[in-house]
């Protein structure tokens, strides 16, 4: 009788399948609420250790958010949890109000608008700079279409305007790979931009950047935010000071305080862990 | 002014690619012009012989073509690719015997010999249609094609990758040879299919028809390598070398990675398949041991010298090792497999690149 079961439900007329289903198949992305990302509850464990315990976070649109923590404190997994590339055991996690991040593979959600930058720079070396812009440019990502496609002018433009923001115009043809560190980690940041992401995660975008370097991706950043939200790793202090508006501290897996700079820097928990890291 | 038709755009971004086609043209050429201007006994007679040795030089070539468009250009390392070349053989194979009607042996104008010898009473159901050469063509692309679709289906959902995609190519070449080996699957068994008489109507063993099939190979070789260069110079090249060269990274810009390998991987076993079923009316035989996993990894060993990731490399390298399998079959049979192993051990350590790098690097540094 337990086989006739998922024979009786399918037969069951009242059910709509998720195939047939075109706002599950294509969800727009909604913020009327003026939340972007929900995180709630979220656990992951990997062979008994508990990366993520019970992490909610809300990010709003618009928003320019630092999440600061120790090592191991579950930042790369978070990330993770919210680009598809792995499943928490329990929990929920949104995109918007309506697309479901648990239930999507990383292309779907990748095209539903969530860009990532990864900590260490991972541009495609065999490529030329331009030819890294182009294929991170947002648009069909079908075969068939990818076979025939064509740059349009308007394209043409979009990718001459990505290499002018990252510096990069006069090394258009250059291999991706014979790019310094620093030039790397723009190209990334502008593949990122090219995919024109409504949330940015970026996971350490200054890590050895040269000052100078390093300041010109604080203005980029707070530039996006307002516009598309964005959210940031870092273990720059100074570099999350000049930026953020609202940090979070995320330690052992979950959060343990969120606010300005100032108070989470005074916060007595937030001391502790950090002082406990240095000892 | 600036050229943009298709053609021009693919000559135009590499000098080997038209060199390639400059040389393939010219075999193409002179080689039967040779067999029919110049009287047998002249020094510069191409016989019959030479004429079906390098057809089935091209079609290996054609081969390594479809194994160098997955594994050079996006790093999918099939050791079972002879298996969709040996399908695509099969299927002409079975054409070829309904061709042969009364004229088999024990003369039944439906059933071929072999089923006739195993006291079959009708024809199997799959081999109906196959005394239509439209159907026969069709199957040569379809039967690899959908093999290679579920096959590639289930392991690249699952994302098997590397040395494991791999290996479990392998095992589906050996499955397949163990499977075309039985007599009850109604191909042959350990004979396979020979003894065959006409295609299209054309006495297989006039000359003329000899240097159709060869001047139809050398047409499809050219086809092929155009056909791929026009893929990898596309924007859809340029996603499965991204692929080879980070999976993961692609994914996270949006491209299902899946969907490129599969397609990508179905349309290299079609090619395969024209390769094979070109193959079989020159040598006029197929066998379950083309299905053998050695096979299939000599293949893979012939565009490792030619050079991976340029496709005429793949061409170059399949001619010359199967030139010097011809040669030292016969000078010195027991080194040949000696002769291959070391082959593949100085390719791999000393020349990365392949033949074709070598050239380059000869190119780049003049004296």
């Amino acid at each position: 009788m337990s086989m006739l079961k998922p024979l009786r439900e399918f037969a069951d007329r009242d059910r709509v399948f998720d195939m047939v289903n075109p706002a599950l198949r294509a969800p727009r992305l909604d913020v009327s609420h003026g939340t972007v990302l929900y995180l709630e509850d979220i656990s992951v464990s990997f062979d008994g250790f508990r990366a993520l315990n019970d992490l909610t976070l809300y990010i709003q649109a618009g928003e320019l958010r630092c999440i600061i923590g120790p090592n191991g404190a579950g930042k790369t997994t978070m990330m993770d949890v919210i680009t598809g590339k792995t499943r928490p055991d329990t929990g929920s996690a949104f995109f918007g109000q309506s697309i479901d991040l648990l239930r999507l593979s990383e292309p779907d959600i990748a095209q539903a608008g969530i860009g990532r930058k990864f900590q260490s720079p991972t541009v495609f070396e065999q490529h030329t700079v331009f030819e890294n812009l182009e294929l991170a440019m947002a648009g069909p990502r079908g075969v068939w279409s990818m076979l025939f496609a064509r740059l349009n002018a308007e394209q043409q433009e979009k990718i001459d305007r990505a290499l002018q923001l990252i510096g990069l115009q006069d090394l258009r043809f250059a291999l991706a790979g014979s790019l310094s560190h620093g030039q790397k980690q723009w190209l990334e940041i502008g593949m990122l931009l090219m995919q024109e992401p409504a949330l940015l995660l970026v996971d350490e975008p200054v890590a050895g950047m040269t000052p100078q370097e390093t300041e010109r991706t604080a203005e980029l950043l707070v530039s996006l935010a307002g516009e598309r939200s964005v959210v940031v790793v870092e273990h720059d202090m100074e570099f999350v000071r000049s930026i953020a508006r609202t940090v979070t501290v995320l330690h052992e897996g979950s959060v343990l305080a969120e606010g300005t700079m100032d108070q989470v820097q005074n916060n007595p928990k937030v001391v502790e862990v950090y002082l406990g890291e240095q000892v | 002014m600036q050229d943009h038709s298709a053609i021009s755009r693919i000559m135009r971004s590499d000098s080997g690619i038209r060199w390639f086609v400059g040389v393939l043209v010219a075999a193409a050429v002179l080689l039967p012009l040779a067999h029919v201007l110049f009287p047998e006994d002249s020094s510069l007679h191409i016989s019959t012989y030479t004429l079906g040795l390098v057809g089935k030089y091209m079609t290996y070539a054609l081969l390594a073509v479809a194994i160098d468009l997955i594994w050079g250009y996006c790093g999918i390392l099939s050791l079972g690719h002879t298996a969709f070349f040996a399908l695509g053989g099969y299927a002409m194979g079975m054409y070829l015997m309904r061709q042969i009607g009364t004229r088999g042996v024990y003369g039944d104008p439906l059933l071929p010999d072999f089923m006739v010898f195993l006291n079959w009473d009708s024809l199997p159901w799959y081999w109906y249609g196959f005394d239509m050469f439209w159907f026969a063509a069709l199957m040569v692309i379809l039967a690899p094609g959908l093999l290679a679709l579920v096959f590639g289906w289930l392991a690249f959902q699952s994302r098997v990758v590397g040395v494991y995609f791999s290996i479990i190519t392998q095992a589906l070449t050996f499955a397949l040879l163990l499977a075309f080996f039985r007599n009850e699957m109604g191909f042959g068994g350990n004979n396979g299919l020979t003894d065959f008489k006409e295609l299209l109507g054309f006495d297989l063993q006039a000359s003329s028809t000899r240097v159709g099939l060869y001047l139809t190979t050398a047409a499809a070789l050219l086809a092929g390598v155009l056909v791929c260069r026009w893929i990898v110079a596309s924007r859809f090249g340029r996603v499965i070398a991204a692929i080879r060269d980070s999976e993961s990274r692609t994914r996270f810009i949006g491209y299902r990675v899946e969907h490129y390998k599969l397609w990508l991987f179905c349309f290299s076993a079609m090619l395969a398949g024209i390769a094979g079923a070109l193959y079989v009316p020159q040598v006029g035989i197929i066998n379950p041991g083309e299905f053998a996993p050695i096979n299939s990894i000599e293949a893979v060993v012939w565009v490792a010298v030619g050079g991976r990731g340029t496709l005429y490399g793949a061409v170059v390298g399949a001619v010359l090792v199967n030139y010097a399998k011809s040669y030292f079959t016969v000078a010195w049979p027991e080194a040949w497999l000696y002769a291959l192993g070391a082959l593949f051990v100085v390719v791999t350590l000393f020349l990365p690149q392949g033949v074709i790098g070598l050239l380059r690097r000869f190119r780049r540094e003049p004296a």
